[in-house]
C-alpha cells in the first residue's frame, strides 16, 4: 500500500479525473462555468476567510461537530467489534446534505451568483439547499421527479415552506437521474446568474471534489473523536452508498491509513441477480452520465436503466467517480443490502440503540453486523449515521404493511 | 473532396445556405425512419443530421426528448442507427450524412470499432454533445483515423479564448449553438447570430452552421443571410410526432417532407435580392 498512501490524496489530476473516472462530459455552453466554478473553487479553499466563514456557519448553523456515539447494545448484539455511529443525522435539516449545501452557498456568493438550483430525489438535498438559499435570501428552484414528488410529500412540503420552488420533472421515468437532467437543462439556459448545488460527490470536475471536500468534515472529525475515544484508528469505516458524498467524506481523510478498510455499502434493491437495484460498483459497468465517467447501470447499446431501492436517497443508476476509481484500485471494497436487510437494520436499530436511522445508512447498518462479527471484539467499527429515519416512517410502514 | 468538403463548395458557388435537417433515427420506427431518411434529399435537405438515440439527452428540449424516447420503444440504438445509414447509402452516394448524439452509446461501442463502423455504414462525420475539447480526443482521434471529422461546437458563452480551444483540432465545419439552452428552446435573434459570425469566422476559416433556436421558415432565412447552414430540429420531429398523434404514423415521411420543404425554400430564397 506503499504506493496508495502517496497517490491517494492528490487526486483528482488537473483534468478532473480519478484514474480514467471523472472528467468534464458537459455541453460546450457548459464549459466555460464549469473551468469557471473550478477557478473560484481553488480560490476559496486557498483563502483562509472562506475557510472561516465555512467553519462559523458549520458551527453555529450546522450544529457540528457531530457526536461519534458508541452503540452499545447493537454491539452486544452482534457480539463482534465495538461500532460507532457518526452521529450526522443531528445535523440541522437531519442529514450529511447540509455540509455540503452551506460550502457551496458560500462558494456562490462569492462568484456573485444570484439563483440556486438543485435536484433532489428523496428531498434530503432538495430540503438542504432550500435551507441555504432561505438562510442567504436567494430564489431557489428544486428538480425533482414527478415520481418521487409523489413519495416524498412531506419533504416537498417543506421545501416550500423554505420558499423553494419545487419544479416537477416527467421526463424519463421521473426520479433523480431525470431531475438532474433537467437542473443540467435549466443550467445550460441561465447560464450567467445561476449556480447549480449538484447534491452528491459526482457530476463534471470540480463538483466531485469540492463536494467531496465539504463532505470530508464527517472523517476529519470522526478521526478525532474516535482516537480520543479509543487511543487508536478504526479497523473499519463504513457507510452507504448512492451517489456517495457522506461516504467519500468519511473515508477521504482515512485514505492513507492503510490499516482502516472502507467499506461501502450499496442499496441491492431486490437483489442484485434480480436487475431490480441501484448498486452501480456491484452490478454495473463505467460508462458517461451526467458529466462524469464512472459505473452505472446501463444496457449493452449504453442506455441508462432505472435503479430501484427502497431508499431514494439511494435510488440513482450512477456513483461518484472516487468510488469508481477506489473500488478499482481495491481501497475501498463496496458490498450491497437488500431493502429487506435495510428495513430489519432499520427496525433494529430503532428498537436497541433508540435511533431512527434513515433508510440509507439502514444499508450501511445492515453489512455493519457482518464486519463487526468477521473483526471479532478488539475490532473497532465507525459507521456514519448519514441521516435520520422521521423522512421515511410512511414508507417503513407501508413496507410493514401498516396503514397509518 | 468529403461529401460534406464538396457540399459546402457547391453552396458556395450557388451562393446560398444549405439546410442540415434533423431527424432521429428509429423515430418513429426503423421503416418509416428510413422512408424519412430517404426523402430529406428531394424535400431540399443538404445534410441530414442524424441523431441516435440515449436515455439521458441532457442538452436536449422537450422535442427532441420525445424523439429520442420513441426510438428507444422502437428499439432504437447506436448499432441499428448505423443500419440505417447503410440502407440510405444504397439509393445516396451524394448527401452528406452526420450523426449527432451522446458519449456513452459510443463508448459501449468502443471508439474504434465505432468510427469503423460508422464509416462503413456511409457516416461523413460526428457530432457529440457531451464531449467537449477537453475530453474528446479518444472519438475525434478514432475518427479521424477513418478520415472523418468530429464536428465541434461554438456558443455564445464561448469567448475567445475558448473559440481558439475550440477551433485547434476542428474539422468539417464548426457548428453554432446560437443560444444559451436546449434545443428548440426559443426563437434567437437574428442580429444576436451576425454579431456571433463576426467572431466566429475570425477564428475559423471552416463553414459554419447555426442551430439550436431555429423552428421557423423566417427564422430559418434570417441566419441563412449569414451562416453557411441552418440545423432545424425541433421543428422537423415535431412533425413525426404529430403524425402518430394523429395516430398515422405512416404519414410521418410526408409530413416531414412537407416540413423540410418549406424551410429549404426559404433558405434557399433568403440571399436573393439582398447584398453579400
Amino acid at each position: 500500500m506503499a504506493d496508495a498512501r502517496r497517490n491517494f490524496p492528490d487526486l483528482p489530476d488537473p483534468d478532473g479525473r480519478f484514474g480514467i473516472y471523472g472528467g468534464r462530459y458537459v455541453a460546450e455552453t457548459l464549459m466555460p462555468l464549469v473551468l469557471d466554478l473550478e477557478r473560484a473553487y481553488y480560490e476559496a479553499k486557498a483563502d483562509p476567510a472562506f475557510k472561516a466563514e465555512l467553519n462559523g456557519y458549520l458551527t453555529h448553523y450546522v450544529g457540528r461537530p457531530s457526536p461519534l456515539y458508541y452503540a452499545e447494545r447493537l454491539t452486544n448484539h452482534f457480539g463482534g467489534a465495538k461500532i460507532y455511529f457518526k452521529r450526522d443525522e443531528l445535523n440541522h435539516t437531519g442529514a450529511h446534505k447540509i455540509n455540503n449545501c452551506i460550502g457551496q452557498i458560500l462558494l456562490a456568493r462569492r462568484m456573485g451568483k444570484t439563483r440556486i438550483i438543485a435536484e433532489t430525489g428523496a428531498g434530503q438535498h432538495g430540503v438542504a439547499s432550500a435551507t441555504v438559499a432561505a438562510r442567504f435570501g436567494l430564489p431557489c428552484v428544486v428538480f425533482m421527479g414527478a415520481v418521487d414528488i409523489e413519495r416524498q410529500k412531506p419533504n416537498v412540503f417543506r421545501m416550500r415552506l423554505l420558499g423553494a420552488e419545487v419544479r416537477p420533472v416527467t421526463s424519463g421515468a421521473a426520479t433523480l437521474k431525470d431531475a438532474m437532467n433537467e437542473a443540467l437543462r435549466d443550467w445550460v439556459t441561465n447560464v450567467a446568474d445561476t449556480y447549480y448545488i449538484i447534491g452528491t460527490a459526482a457530476g463534471p470536475h470540480p463538483y466531485p471534489e469540492l463536494v467531496r471536500d465539504f463532505q470530508s468534515v464527517i472523517g476529519i472529525e470522526a478521526k478525532e473523536q474516535i482516537l480520543a475515544a479509543e487511543g487508536r484508528l478504526p479497523d473499519a469505516v463504513v457507510a452507504c452508498v448512492g451517489g456517495g458524498s457522506n461516504a467519500i467524506g468519511l473515508f477521504h481523510p482515512f485514505l492513507d491509513d492503510a490499516s482502516v478498510a472502507l467499506y461501502g455499502v450499496e442499496a441491492a434493491g431486490h437483489g442484485v441477480e434480480t436487475g431490480q437495484h441501484a448498486a452501480a460498483l456491484t452490478g454495473g459497468k463505467p460508462g458517461i452520465l451526467h458529466g462524469n465517467r464512472t459505473y452505472l447501470l446501463q444496457n449493452e447499446d449504453g442506455q441508462i436503466t432505472e435503479a430501484h431501492s427502497i431508499s431514494a436517497g439511494l435510488d440513482y443508476p450512477g456513483v461518484g467517480p472516487e468510488h469508481s476509481y477506489l473500488k478499482d484500485a481495491g481501497r475501498a471494497k463496496y458490498l450491497s443490502a437488500t431493502d429487506a436487510e435495510a428495513l430489519d437494520a432499520f427496525q433494529l436499530c430503532a428498537k436497541l440503540e433508540g435511533i431512527l436511522p434513515a433508510l440509507e445508512p439502514a444499508h450501511a447498518l445492515a453489512r455493519v453486523g457482518d464486519i463487526a462479527k468477521d473483526l471479532g471484539p478488539n475490532g473497532l467499527i465507525v459507521m456514519n449515521m448519514c441521516g435520520r429515519g422521521d423522512k421515511d416512517v410512511f414508507t417503513v410502514a407501508d413496507a410493514l404493511g401498516t396503514k397509518l | 473532396m468529403s461529401r460534406l468538403e464538396s457540399t459546402f463548395a457547391r453552396l458556395k458557388q450557388e451562393g446560398r445556405a444549405g439546410l442540415v435537417a434533423y431527424v432521429m433515427a428509429h423515430d418513429p420506427d426503423a421503416e418509416h425512419c428510413s422512408e424519412i431518411l430517404r426523402a430529406l434529399p428531394n424535400a431540399g435537405a443538404d445534410i441530414i443530421e442524424l441523431g441516435f438515440p440515449f436515455t439521458d439527452p441532457m442538452a436536449d428540449g422537450p422535442s427532441i426528448q420525445r424523439a429520442g424516447r420513441r426510438a428507444l420503444e422502437a428499439g432504437g440504438s447506436l448499432s441499428n442507427t448505423l443500419a440505417l445509414v447503410a440502407r440510405f447509402r444504397e439509393a445516396n452516394a451524394t448527401t452528406p450524412l452526420i450523426l449527432m448524439g451522446y458519449l456513452n452509446p459510443v463508448e459501449q461501442m468502443g471508439y474504434a470499432t465505432f468510427a469503423a463502423a460508422a464509416r462503413q455504414a456511409g457516416v461523413d462525420g460526428a457530432i457529440i454533445v457531451d464531449a467537449p475539447p477537453e475530453e474528446d480526443r479518444e472519438v475525434r482521434t478514432a475518427l479521424a483515423s477513418e478520415g472523418l471529422p468530429l464536428i465541434r461546437l461554438a456558443t455564445p458563452t464561448s469567448d475567445a479564448a475558448r473559440l481558439q480551444k475550440i477551433t485547434d483540432g476542428a474539422a468539417g465545419f464548426l457548428y453554432y449553438v446560437s443560444l444559451t439552452g436546449v434545443t428548440g428552446a426559443r426563437s434567437v435573434a437574428a442580429d444576436e447570430v451576425k454579431a456571433a459570425m463576426t467572431r466566429l469566422r475570425r477564428a475559423t476559416d471552416l463553414p459554419i452552421a447555426v442551430g439550436f433556436g431555429v423552428r421557423e421558415p423566417t427564422a430559418a432565412a434570417a441566419i441563412a443571410r449569414v451562416a453557411d447552414a441552418v440545423v432545424v430540429g425541433s421543428a422537423i420531429v415535431d412533425e413525426v410526432a404529430a403524425a402518430i398523434d394523429a395516430g398515422k404514423p405512416h404519414e410521418a415521411p410526408a409530413r416531414v417532407a412537407a416540413k423540410v420543404r418549406e424551410l429549404s425554400e426559404a433558405v434557399r430564397s433568403a440571399r436573393i435580392g439582398v447584398e453579400a
